[in-house]
């Protein structure tokens, strides 16, 4: 492994070496936590820590300072070992004044650290959080190790003499409490200073005053007495390569623009602001020199439709949007449907119904992308499971759908398209190509059939300016073969029966579900999407308990994989965890018969491992 | 090898459809004079795309032998805002309705029309839902009794002019189904015009409101009641065109030419008029308060369009970064190596 420590400052105090740790740093929504929390990630992956990340943010962009809604936390967990999940619980919480403390204290372990900005415990910022005395001068944190650390006065001290105003002095303290962070972990505080160096290059007097603030809290780690040993967490083993951190819309973003080059495309991507779907639109428009256009239309339906014109017109089209959005769009997917031309809608699911939770996960969108729409309308689900694996999903959507001429909808969710982890850069040389084909133009005494169709039921795809093949498609029913508009009864069954065995198909192209744990046996967990990390390290727990239990993790959703209903049958009982009230169970059910057992959680927050060890310790019984 | 282009005629736009509107329906006419219009213009049918929504108009893509996209309710213009950002080549036509154009589809008509894409919208508008068999249209007067509205429309009407010159149109016109040369004339400037060419056509429902626009074209009435625009001439009209516009202020009026009043005293219209105050002075100009209703071009100007722009910027992005490496992309930013 080879890791820069290069700018590493030297702790001379005994280190305690950990496996992993889980850090939290909390506080008001203008503090610059996400801030801080994204240079912990950065950083603790460049030391070759295996990385996992959960940044829980409000719906307000600025709550009222000091109230428990505008509190914005990044949770941070690095490792020396494998790990899928950004932790259960804390080893350690950083809260920069009450609110954060009161909203955050409940999800650290007994006997974590604590580490508090004291100088916000006034009466206050007390009173906005609801304390009634000051928790810091009671008894009720004595089960934590309480690190009272005068952070707003510590930092103006630091940038003493740069002729800052208070407030911008203030707005140093993150940087501050990373500088600490760093410290007590070990870190690194090179990469966060080049960062310093780039974000703030045209701003001297900022850039040096969050250096000196990072610093300060470096060396109050170093020389305060209050803490008395640092810890250390060596590199993980992961597979050789070269890494970067990746959140998982960002990933995203690059498989689309990958599939686009593989696939010889120009990328189109219609859509309309949402959270959290925004990000992957802020990601592609900086890279038109893949020949990326974006469209930022005037509405969701609006985007969903400049999609499918641009679909006709022979391009890779895509949408991307949320709960809500999707919504919108359902009769404009069902045209795409109709009118069997590839495109891509991306749900990046969050807390529903309605607005719902804007800024939480949830996994409650599976029933709407697979019935969403007015009649008979199937179109092929998949389903990303973790940050990096946004890359590889939005490729393999977008070979479903030109394979088989229809959109395809692809489900993130909040938790990983924010989150993030270590992505094994590929060789973009080595990945396949997608291989298109459109037909023309027409040679003499041939007549262009747009619904003709080949082995896999799928149409041409014959785009705008190719001579002789003129045609009109539409959302009313269509002849077979002829695509001219058709009111047959026969017709429309059979059309019907076409494009659900069309879909169908997809499941003969597709590897087969893998399952992780014993062939048979008293149970299988069946997840799906953003679920699988947390699914994954509590199986693997309780198979190293002794249990009788195996794992298997969806991609396809739509349709399943054609040795789902043969793998179900192999184990005793079939237990699906899933962060809403039954969707995928429910699919279960209905297609295989079998009496899986549900597991739901609609908290806005991941499950936790505990959580699922219980519910798996106590379905086996 | 040459690269002239076939001569084409009107017979060569029509497919193999049989055309389903009712007998009488303005809207033969429309298609006709498209299908006359089109081989003047030289571009051959596979780069043409028609993109209607939902309505009689929007079956109008089916019968024309072109590339074609029957669409969903009110979405056309958004459909072609998707095709023509990706494919600035392709002439793209708009066929909507006053139900499709302007309530349903209200909103994308207002943003395609501000972005200027280079594409052309032709609004049929008969005041009334057709397709679904005669209710009251964004177009219908006031009072106007139709099957949901029994006892009166109580909904103020739009104007379609003035809300596309609102949503700062380029090219705002308006023709007659019934006045074919004029119709043809019309959809030729709309054709020629860089930027998005929005039509109004008055086109006759005979069905479920017949005779709403025969005050236009009855051969007694409509010299009185239509005024042609002409670029850089009086506004001139009636039977014997002794009749013109005048400004008073901000207000037209109707003035008696001879008696004291010369051509010059006429307002003069200007389609190249920066300010669009002048273009929307005449789309307001309504019969139900006695003035004559203007025909022809009210705005023609250039401004940037939203296909060239959004062309040119990937253009710039390629020219400054180089054609984008996706082994440069993934190794952007802090990496490390894992031996």
């Amino acid at each position: 492994m080879s890791i820069s420590t290069e700018g590493q400052p030297a702790s001379m105090k005994q280190s305690i070496v950990l496996e992993g740790a889980t850090v939290r740093l909390a506080g008001d929504s203008g503090d610059g936590m996400q801030l801080a929390g994204t240079q912990l990630t950065g950083t603790s992956a460049q030391v070759g820590n295996d990385i996992a990340t959960f940044p829980d943010y409000p719906a307000e962009i600025r709550a009222p300072r000091g109230t428990l809604a505008g509190v914005s936390g990044f949770q941070v967990h690095f490792s020396s070992q494998e790990i899928f999940t950004p932790g259960d619980s804390l080893n350690c919480l950083v809260a920069m004044n009450p609110a954060a403390l009161k909203t955050n204290l409940g999800d650290l372990d007994a006997g974590g650290a604590l580490i508090v900005n004291e100088d916000a415990f006034d009466k206050k910022d007390l009173d906005k959080a609801g304390y009634a005395t000051n928790p810091l001068d009671d008894e009720s944190l004595d089960g934590y190790k309480l690190f009272r650390v005068p952070m707003t006065t510590l930092t103006r001290g630091a940038v003493d003499g740069l002729g800052l105003g208070m407030k911008e002095a203030d707005r140093c303290r993150n940087f501050f409490a990373m500088g600490l962070i760093y410290w007590l972990y070990g870190r690194d505080l090179s990469p966060t200073l080049r960062f310093i160096d780039e974000k703030f290059g045209t701003k001297p007097v900022v850039a040096e005053a969050n250096r000196k603030a990072l610093n300060a809290g470096w060396n109050y780690g170093e020389t305060t007495e209050a803490f008395v040993s640092n810890y250390e967490v060596a590199p993980a083993q992961l597979p050789a390569g070269t890494y970067k951190n990746i959140e998982g819309n960002q990933a995203l973003a690059w498989g689309l623009v990958t599939a686009a080059k593989l696939s010889n495309k120009d990328l189109f991507y219609g859509t309309y602001p949402i959270t959290p779907a925004s990000d992957i639109l802020h990601e592609l428009s900086r890279h038109k020199n893949f020949g990326v256009r974006t469209v930022q239309a005037e509405d969701e339906i609006a985007a969903m439709c400049t999609v499918v014109g641009a679909a006709f017109a022979g391009s890779m089209a895509v949408t991307g949007s949320s709960g809500p959005g999707i919504a919108l769009k359902g009769e404009a997917m069902g045209l795409g449907m109709i009118l069997e031309l590839p495109m891509l809608i991306i749900n990046v699911q969050r807390g529903g119904p309605s607005t719902g939770l804007p800024t939480k996960t949830e996994q409650s969108d599976l029933m709407q992308a697979i019935f969403g729409r007015n009649g008979e309308s199937p179109i092929p689900v998949i389903a990303a499971r973790s940050p990096g694996d946004c890359f590889d999903v939005a490729i393999e959507a977008w070979r479903i759908a030109t394979r088989f001429m229809t959109p395809v909808i692809l489900l993130s969710d909040g938790y990983i398209a924010n989150g993030s982890e270590p992505w094994l850069i590929p060789d973009a040389n080595s990945l396949p190509k997608i291989e298109i084909t459109h037909p023309g133009p027409l040679q003499e005494g041939e007549t262009f059939m747009p619904y003709a169709r080949n082995e896999r039921l799928a149409r041409p795809w014959a785009i705008p300016g190719t001579e002789g093949l003129m045609h009109r498609v539409g959302g009313l029913e269509k002849q077979d073969v002829t695509g001219n508009v058709s009111y047959d009864p026969g017709n429309h069954q059979h059309m019907t029966d076409v494009r659900a065995k069309k879909v169908a198909n997809i499941a003969d192209d597709v590897p087969p579900q893998e399952v992780n744990g014993p062939e048979s046996g008293d149970l299988l967990v069946l997840s799906w999407g953003g679920t699988y990390g947390t699914n994954t390290t509590a199986v693997r727990k309780c198979q190293k308990l002794g249990l009788s239990v195996a794992h298997a993790h969806l991609r396809y959703l739509n349709p399943f994989p054609k040795n789902l209903g043969e793998i179900l049958n192999r184990y005793d009982k079939v237990l699906v965890p899933e962060l809403n009230m039954g969707q995928l169970l429910g699919l279960i059910r209905a297609r295989y018969l079998k009496d899986a057992i549900g597991y739901n959680k609609v908290q806005g927050k991941p499950f936790t491992v505990a959580e699922l060890v219980k519910k798996i310790q106590v379905t086996i019984g | 090898m040459s690269t002239q282009l076939p001569v084409l005629t009107a017979k060569d736009f029509e497919s193999n459809q049989d055309v389903r509107w009712c007998p009488g329906c303005g809207d033969y006419s429309i298609l006709a004079q498209m299908k006359k219009m089109l081989p003047s213009m030289g571009v051959p049918r596979e780069k043409i795309v028609f993109i209607s929504g939902i309505g009689c108009s929007s079956r109008f893509p089916y019968y024309m032998n072109t590339y074609g996209i029957h669409s969903i309710h009110g979405r056309a213009p958004a459909l072609a805002t998707g095709l023509k950002s990706v494919r600035p080549d392709l002439m793209v036509w708009v066929i909507t309705g006053d139900g499709d154009g302007l309530s349903i589809g209200g909103n994308h008509l207002m943003h395609a029309i501000r972005r200027n894409l280079d594409i052309n919208i032709i609004l049929f508008n008969n005041r009334i839902y057709g397709l679904t068999k005669g209710q009251y249209s964004p177009t219908s007067p006031l009072g106007k009794v139709t099957k949901s509205t029994p006892m009166g429309a109580i909904d103020n009407p739009l104007h379609p002019l003035s809300i596309a010159i609102g949503c700062e149109a380029s090219f705002v016109a308006r023709s007659i189904d019934t006045h074919i040369k004029h119709l043809e004339t019309t959809l030729q400037r709309a054709a020629e015009h860089r930027g998005t060419s929005f039509v109004e056509v008055y086109q006759n429902c005979n069905i479920f409101n017949d005779g709403a626009w025969e005050y236009t074209k009855d051969k007694k009435t409509k010299a009185e009641n239509t005024i042609e625009l002409e670029h850089g001439k009086p506004l001139i009209f009636g039977t014997n065109r002794d009749k013109g516009i005048r400004l008073n202020g901000l207000e037209p009026e109707i003035v008696e030419l001879g008696k004291g009043v010369s051509e010059d005293d006429l307002l003069f219209h200007d389609e190249k008029a920066s300010e669009p105050s002048l273009a929307y002075l005449l789309s307001r100009m309504r019969h139900e308060d006695g003035f004559p209703e203007p025909i022809g071009v009210f705005r023609a100007i250039d401004k940037p369009r939203y296909d060239d722009e959004l062309n040119k910027q990937v253009a710039a992005a390629k020219s400054k970064k180089g054609e984008g490496d996706l082994n440069a992309l993934f190794n952007s930013g802090e990496t490390w190596t894992v031996a």
